[in-house]
């Protein structure tokens, strides 16, 4: 028997309900206005009033109208078809809905329940299984989609007879299981899965211990993100954190990508309809649209539903992860989602924390943040969930309580820069500023000794110190006058500016440089290096600007062609014939 | 506002304060307008049995035993073609002594468009103003601010704006604007004989302030009438935005609401966004493009109205004065089309993109040598050719009052880069130099 109840408080979308019976946080009820079911989910409970927050526009709800309880969490359906799908906030599949404006109350299906999928059985009768065991499989684009005991299910089971190998929808029944008292239990394809609560169907989360590669040099080199790692991007409107974010969804060395568009740009999003089908993943040659999947709330949509676009989002990657597969989830932005949790707590007339926000947003953000990592299913196989969020700071001021409590939680942090932005020095990631914790890790030092160079973390911190010290340089050259410093801060100088244009620069709409393997970034910084430690002579500061101009514009060149080819090594002796006129 | 049949009347308020009215009814929806003592009012907060009103002229001489009448349905618009040419207050209602709209009644401040079922903005809107078309260029479907200081031109630079682009549909949203300012746009529009494919939504400084809440979706509505229902192109002015956050903040502090940042609630964010993403281009031909105005306090743009504008909005113009060519310009550093890609060297000449960098490149450098002479350092011959330079990129390109075609201010930029610097010096690609370089 539901619990019912009657709207009696409506303020915007917080709407109070008087309840006739038990109800739980965050459980999911449904208000009927004239007809239509609006979604809401609890939020707050006092005696027999509930709060609850309205996933719609409340206009013309009235004070009387019926609510009927449902007796369950904010769910996500998963199962083959996830990918390629477009979503909304609460998995409602948009590409289905018919007519240009959304319609209140309208909500289709995640998953399509006619089509039929090559499934082939991995368990046979007799095994013993549990929760997010393997039982079959099917092929979801070119990716192993694993149809698993589902995750609810509690203790041991053992499987009574799979299903032979064939072609089904994902509602028949594909193995049966008994439970220990004897009962019978038909699995499916499908299975749901309250979005706010963990997946923790594995057997240990040990420490990252590898790198993900985005291709994006400033990341891969200088502060790389561990597989199953955090990081988050900060920064003021313009700098190109959207960007940076889709050139990561189109290299990140991933099997699934699931991007949040979280309260931004509608158009933002209409930029990766568009392009996404026509991209090729790098690392497998295939459509980049066939491991994707969009959860997108745009910043016009329902704010309620924000909030729970990102646990949606959350909930289908720890599905993939319990498959073995790589899993990168993108959230654009978590400030919009910081702020609906603002909204909310508003309305609410709680005690406001920092900047009106609620007092236990640190440990929302960081509860979130802590779903990602690398984890070892029951099976020994490993699958990991990397998580790179944006955060828009208010007046791109750092010093706010979501990008402080995000520094908190996440583990890498890209500060994008106003002032490299304005000098278009894109990606404006800031080279002194961020930092990536996963380069203190023994265990990620180890991986890129082996695969990369026995000393490269020597070499990347010797990166850093140019450019220090040629912003060092920079600020005497400004004070003091291009005359009135000695020729060498003028050398330091250009050493770091090279550094700059040819290794941090890197140009994100450009077919060859926007994607550059760590192979080739470590060329690139040797060679780098290599001129760094030889000693030039100048007449005067005019020849050495020409001088570095030249030779930045050779190696940007080499940067745009392909690695190694004729052209490359064209672009390489006119440099080695540039260093044997000067260089030492 | 005419009675209706089914009205309830009541006549006992509980509260009033300068912007609400609260009292005792039964079976009013959320949304739903009131007429209280002749003025228009709008429920905001049930709880129990108690109804909150916001009462958009404000409540001055409002009595305890004020008649409140519940209207049964939240501000509505009535749309048809009839709508073009006419000017109307924030409440929908002629005020140019034309006779009421007939047509269809829809609810302003409706649901968003299905993100799925929009298209990707890729139709050019030119201005003849060279620090849009040239640097920022604005595209179809497109929502852009111009931030300027309250002493800049903006409204004028607006007007200009407006009747050059070649769209089907003008319609101005006006909030808080000075009566001058209102006449001045209407004397624009009469005087550029455009005026029946121009509609206006006025609430000017003489009106109530929270009345200008309505001016955005009542503009909106009428835009989507037009764009989604007739196919037609839109260009939707909206100044100025400043003011409507302003009116967004009173009514909130009058509900006891907790102010986040500058005062200003803490739905600012989301407030701002459902305006400004009414901005689309459809898959028929139809499309809304908003140009707005966000007027700065000394060009502070980290205030909370232009910050979260500025998140929300595809760039943003800046406005500024140019002390050394003497005019008004949009400052090519701090202005950003963030859609301009999508159609330089597409719907533009090929050469676009390059000049518009240098262009801005050398301009970059321009700057650079006036901070080395205000330091008292010596000139190179550079940077004194940079100066020169940059002087006439103002004026001739960069300031508001240059008004000539695209292939024109690409022409220009060319003569000021052979007459100042050497091709080198431009850093313009080798195939481009070719074709378009011209020779001293």
């Amino acid at each position: 028997m539901k619990s019912t109840g009657k709207v009696i408080g409506i303020v915007s979308n917080l709407v109070t309900v008087e309840t006739n019976g038990p109800v739980s946080e965050n459980e999911i009820c449904y208000i009927n206005l004239d007809g239509t079911l609006l979604m809401a989910e609890v939020i707050k409970v006092t005696g027999k009033n509930a709060s609850v927050q309205v996933f719609e526009s409340t206009r013309g709800l009235k004070n009387g109208d019926d609510v009927i309880f449902e007796d369950k969490m904010l769910e996500a359906t998963l199962g083959p078809g996830l990918l390629s799908s477009v979503y909304d906030g609460l998995q409602n599949n948009l590409t289905t809905m018919e007519g240009v404006f959304l319609k209140r109350g309208e909500y289709t299906d995640p998953l399509d329940h006619k089509k039929l999928w090559d499934y082939v059985p991995l368990a046979k009768p007799g095994d013993k299984v549990e929760a997010s065991d393997w039982l079959g499989e099917v092929k979801e684009g070119w990716l192993p989609h694993k149809i698993m005991v589902p995750f609810s299910f509690k203790g041991e089971y053992t499987v009574k007879s799979v299903t032979k190998a064939g072609q089904y929808n994902i509602d028949e029944t594909i193995a049966v299981l008994t439970d220990k008292d004897g009962e019978d239990v038909d699995v499916t394809m499908t299975q749901k899965w309250p979005v706010k609560v963990a997946i923790k169907c594995y057997r240990e989360k040990p420490r990252p211990n590898k790198i993900m590669e985005t291709g994006v040099r400033v990341i891969d080199t200088l502060n790389p993100i561990a597989e199953g790692g955090t990081g988050f991007i900060p920064g003021p409107f313009g700098c190109g954190k959207t960007v940076l974010q889709h050139s990561i969804a189109k290299q990140g060395d991933a099997d699934v990508i699931v991007m949040a568009a979280c309260g931004e740009r509608a158009n933002e999003v209409v930029e990766i309809f568009t392009e996404f089908p026509e991209l090729i993943d790098p690392h497998t040659g295939r459509h980049l649209m066939d491991r994707t999947t969009i959860i997108c709330n745009t910043s016009n949509m329902p704010v309620a539903a924000r909030e729970a676009s990102v646990y949606t989002a959350m909930t289908i990657c720890e599905y993939y992860r319990a498959m073995g597969l790589k899993c990168l989830l993108l959230a654009d932005s978590t400030s919009r989602w910081a702020q609906a949790l603002r909204e909310m707590s508003n309305r609410m007339e709680e005690l406001p924390g920092a900047d009106a926000f609620p007092v236990d947003l640190s440990a929302i953000i960081s509860n979130f943040y802590s779903r990602a990592g690398m984890v070892v299913l029951n099976n020994g196989k490993t699958g990991a969930i990397t998580f790179i969020g944006t955060v828009s700071p208010a007046g791109g001021n750092l010093k706010e309580p979501v990008t402080e409590s995000t520094k908190k939680a996440a583990r890498c942090f890209y500060g994008l820069e106003q002032n490299r932005a304005d000098q278009k020095r894109y990606p404006a990631v800031s080279p002194i500023e961020s930092y990536s914790k996963y380069l203190e890790y023994p265990e990620i030092q180890k991986y890129l000794a082996e695969t990369v160079e026995a000393d490269w973390i020597e070499k990347v911190n010797k990166a850093k110190n140019i450019i220090r010290l040629g912003k060092e340089a920079e600020e005497q050259i400004n004070i003091l006058g291009d005359d009135g410093v000695p020729m060498s801060y003028h050398e330091t100088y250009w050493k770091s500016e090279l550094l700059d244009f040819v290794f941090l620069q890197q140009d994100a709409f450009d077919a060859i440089d926007s994607l550059c393997p760590i192979k080739r970034q470590k060329y690139m910084l040797d060679l780098i290096l290599e001129i760094n430690d030889k000693k030039f002579e100048f007449d005067n500061f005019e020849k050495c600007r020409d001088y570095f101009k030249n030779m930045i514009n050779i190696l940007r060149q080499m940067n745009y062609t392909e690695f190694e080819s004729e052209n490359f090594n064209n672009y390489k002796e006119q440099l080695t014939k540039l260093l044997e006129e000067n260089g030492k | 506002m005419a009675n209706k049949a089914y009205q309830r009347v009541y006549t006992q308020l509980e509260a009033i304060t300068k912007a609400t009215v609260s009292l005792h009814a039964k079976g009013v929806a959320n949304d739903e307008l009131a007429v209280v003592e002749g003025r228009l009012g709008q429920v905001v907060k049930t709880k129990g049995d108690t109804v909150t009103l916001q009462v958009f002229s404000g409540t001055e001489g409002i009595p305890t035993n004020a008649e409140v009448a519940f209207l049964g349905n939240p501000p509505t618009i009535k749309v048809s073609e009839q709508l073009s040419g006419r000017f109307f207050n924030a409440y929908g209602q002629p005020i140019d002594g034309g006779p009421e709209i007939e047509g269809e009644e829809r609810q302003i401040g409706g649901p968003s468009v299905n993100p799925y079922k929009r298209r990707q903005p890729s139709e050019l809107i030119p201005t003849g103003i060279a620090g849009i078309d040239l640097n920022n260029t604005i595209v179809s479907g497109q929502k852009i601010p111009f931030f300027a200081d309250p002493d800049q031109p903006y409204n004028q630079v607006m007007a200009d704006v407006a009747l050059r682009a070649d769209v089907d549909k003008i319609i101005l949203g006006g909030m808080g604007l000075s009566n001058d300012d209102y006449l001045f746009f209407k004397n624009a529009f009469e005087s550029a004989g455009a005026l029946d494919k121009i509609i206006s939504f006025v609430n000017t400084t003489e009106e109530p302030p929270v009345e200008r809440l309505l001016i955005p979706d009542m503009a909106l509505t009428a835009a989507e009438y037009f764009a989604v229902d007739k196919n037609e192109k839109v260009l939707v002015l909206l100044t100025d935005m400043t003011l409507y956050a302003d009116a967004l903040s009173i009514v909130s502090n009058r509900m006891d609401q907790i102010p986040s940042k500058d005062s200003m609630p803490g739905s600012l964010y989301s407030d701002l966004a459902k305006i400004y993403e009414k901005a689309v281009q459809l898959p028929t031909k139809g499309s809304i493009t908003i140009i707005a105005v966000t007027t700065l306090n000394d060009g502070d743009i980290t205030h909370a109205i232009p910050d979260n504008t500025g998140y929300i909005t595809e760039g943003q113009l800046f406005l500024r004065a140019d002390p050394d060519s003497g005019k008004v310009i949009i400052d090519p550093f701090r202005s950003l089309s963030r859609l301009k890609q999508l159609v330089q060297g597409k719907k533009t000449r090929e050469d676009h993109s390059q000049v518009m960098n240098a262009g801005v490149r050398l301009y970059a450098d321009a700057q650079n040598a006036k901070t080395k002479l205000e330091n008292g350092f010596d000139l190179s011959d550079y940077d004194h050719r940079c100066l020169e330079y940059a002087k006439e990129y103002a004026t001739k390109l960069l300031s508001i009052d240059v008004n000539i075609n695209i292939n024109e201010m690409l022409d220009t930029a060319w003569e000021l880069f052979s007459k100042y610097f050497s091709k080198a010096e431009t850093g313009i690609k080798q195939n481009m130099i070719d074709k378009y370089w011209k020779d001293k």
